[in-house]
């Protein structure tokens, strides 16, 4: 592919114990796509997506972000003589960062159950993602010698909120808001804190159809406006056919097709998967 | 009001509250049962600074820490061990030929040293203590209090720390305004770091860890931060104490002391400054002051009181607590902190919320009434 890798998962195996949840996962978002990763109840999508975002390091495997090798790993240690996955020896570099370090790279999230920080306003929700990239020590930030810094934090958070239309919420309370708007803040959140990958955890998750095809909408547009690559896991065919360039579908674990909705919808591997195939 | 009224409105009311303990530190002689006055202020406004510390990391950052008064021990033995007068170390230390240290500093210089000691020990504790979670964290920082208490009481270190012998004769203050002051100033700081990006970032962790982290705030930095900063004035506020006290002694910091600034945590509200300081006036006020007449034996001409006896304040206090805790479940002030505007509602709303007591006294027997109403549709 001529195209620019945002992101690049090679070989990931994820093995909790002596069950292995991700195996071999390969994968690619270029600039500015919207990827989607499918698959039934526990087939491995959300470990696949905590592996790329810090919270789990993988068992084996590589993740490259614009061309920098993020995480990597081997089996090591107990996990030798248990590993079941492939591609043993093949990467030897462990790195292993935390979730704040990979946002700090550039790739920000959101969550299957919301996670607001629900009992702060919706304008104190955003202005944490900011605290990230600001220039300021403990000791400035306590006496007020980064007052410009301060500020620059809130324009940019109150300028954000209203690109969003939450900026009429802004002190309300975030567990105050409706279900769909918490949807947004949580996006709005994640954007704060610049990302140039936006990971989405099923954003359409508990709405209904309508929310779910403005949603459809909104992803698109952000992509847009904010220069960004999405990759996203969701359950609704609908939305996930409608704006999905490319997708991939995970079953057990083990990545069973990838390419664009037409052939993942004319896929047999998918709809045996999904639908069971007759005895 | 505006913000440059409200700001002018608190200089006025800081002033005239230091100017009002001022006069009567000079009328009020000292053999009066008034004096008591002072004690309430200079120890309540000692134990508002460490509760406002505890208040950092248990209320903001969401941390269950109860170190508090280990690190107050470390403050209060660094300010005493380098304040001692040289010539009275010979008396001091009168079983270790007159201990190791033979200078003295300024008194403020060794108030700092008692909060960076105190703070150094907290970053050594916190590196592999701040990785556990809730309970286990409160048991470890409770177990590293313990051990402290018993390490600065350990007879080999005597030449240091006196062993388990009173430390005396060190630089204490004249004034009530000198721990007002200094404990105010302190309480400003921190308000400072609440409201700064950081403590932004510390709340965030109390609410969600996950989120947190995925916004890209570095947990254990963060957690580490707050920690340190806390004991840092925890270790202030031991030293102050230890100058209120004119003695100090290591026997004396028990866990029960991380307790009590833990009830006025819980009675002010977890994660507001105001509620701490206002708790921790009410707390020592009942305990040294208000209460202490249910300790005393009295006779009503020939009728001696029934009850009243050494000890029945505490059975008391416990009631009051237990009544505290039931009608304001989340403390004093919950997570609200004093405003001006906020103070001037509830004044206007006073005499409205004094009428409806008797209506609501009245309505309290309605409720359960109510209640058994539902009850008997359920059975019908």
């Amino acid at each position: 592919m001529s195209k620019e890798n945002v992101l690049r998962v090679s070989d990931v195996t994820m093995q909790f114990g002596g069950v292995v949840a991700v195996n071999n996962f390969s994968m690619e978002v270029n600039k500015g796509e919207i990827v989607g990763l499918i698959g039934p109840n526990g087939a491995g999508k959300t470990t696949a997506f905590n592996c790329i975002t810090g919270v789990y390091a993988p068992t084996n495997g590589q993740i490259e972000f614009n061309g920098e090798v993020i995480v990597s790993n081997h089996p090591h240690g107990k996990m030798k003589q248990m590993y079941k996955g492939e591609n043993m020896g093949k990467y030897n570099k462990i790195i292993a960062p935390t979730p704040d370090k990979i946002t700090k790279k550039g790739i920000a999230r959101t969550f299957q159950n919301i996670r607001l920080f629900s009992s702060l306003s919706v304008f104190d929700n955003v202005l944490i993602a900011k605290h990230l990239h600001a220039k300021q020590n403990v000791f400035t930030a306590t006496f007020r010698l980064n007052r410009k810094e301060e500020k620059r934090m809130r324009e940019e958070t109150m300028a954000l909120l209203k690109e969003q239309g939450l900026d009429k919420f802004k002190d309300d309370v975030a567990s105050s808001l409706p279900y769909g708007l918490q949807r947004r803040l949580e996006i709005a959140r994640a954007l704060a804190t610049n990302p140039k990958l936006l990971l989405l955890d099923e954003p359409a998750a508990g709405m209904n159809p309508q929310e779910s095809d403005e949603l459809m909408g909104f992803i698109g547009e952000i992509r847009d406006k904010y220069d960004l690559s999405i990759f996203l896991i969701e359950h609704h065919m609908q939305l996930v056919m409608g704006i999905c360039e490319r997708i991939y579908v995970l079953d057990y674990g083990i990545k069973i097709a990838e390419g664009n909705p037409e052939q993942i919808q004319n896929n047999p591997r998918v709809i045996e998967a999904y639908l069971g195939v007759d005895e | 009001m505006s913000k440059q009224k409200k700001w002018l409105l608190s200089c006025i009311a800081i002033a005239a509250f230091l100017a009002i303990v001022y006069v009567l530190e000079a009328t009020i002689p000292k053999s009066s049962q008034w004096s008591m006055l002072f004690t309430v202020l200079e120890k309540g406004s000692i134990y508002a600074l460490v509760a406002v510390s505890m208040n950092l990391v248990n209320g903001f950052t969401g941390l269950f820490s109860l170190g508090q008064a280990g690190f107050m021990l470390i403050g209060a033995y660094a300010y005493a061990i380098f304040t001692i007068p040289v010539e009275q170390r010979a008396a001091v230390y009168q079983y270790f030929d007159g201990g190791l240290v033979q200078f003295t500093l300024p008194v403020i210089v060794s108030i700092l040293i008692a909060g960076l000691v105190a703070a150094a020990f907290a970053f050594l504790i916190g590196l592999p203590v701040l990785r556990l979670k809730s309970d286990y964290l409160a048991i470890a920082t409770l177990g590293f209090a313990e051990i402290i208490r018993a390490i600065f009481q350990w007879n080999t270190l005597g030449p240091i720390t006196n062993g388990s012998n009173l430390l005396r004769k060190f630089y204490t203050y004249d004034s009530a305004l000198y721990p007002i002051i200094a404990c105010g100033i302190c309480i400003a700081i921190i308000v400072l770091l609440i409201n700064s990006s950081y403590g932004r970032a510390f709340k965030a962790i109390r609410e969600d860890e996950i989120a947190a982290e995925a916004m890209g705030i570095n947990l254990f930095k963060h957690k580490q931060m707050s920690f340190v900063i806390s004991s840092f004035f925890a270790g202030v506020g031991g030293a102050l104490l230890a100058m209120f006290q004119t003695t100090i002694q290591a026997s004396a910091f028990k866990a029960a002391m991380t307790y009590e600034f833990l009830l006025i945590v819980v009675i002010g509200g977890m994660g507001s400054v105001t509620g701490s300081v206002i708790a921790s006036y009410l707390f020592i006020a009942c305990r040294e002051w208000w209460l202490r007449f249910l300790d005393a034996e009295t006779y009503i001409g020939d009728f001696k009181v029934p009850l009243l006896r050494a000890g029945f304040r505490n059975v008391v206090f416990a009631v009051i607590i237990m009544i505290i805790v039931l009608f304001y479940r989340k403390g004093i002030m919950g997570t609200n902190e004093f405003s001006w505007d906020a103070l001037i509602r509830w004044f206007k709303n006073l005499p409205k919320n004094i009428k409806s007591i008797p209506g609501r006294i009245k309505n309290i027997p309605n409720k359960f009434k109510r209640k058994s109403k539902k009850e008997a549709q359920i059975n019908e």
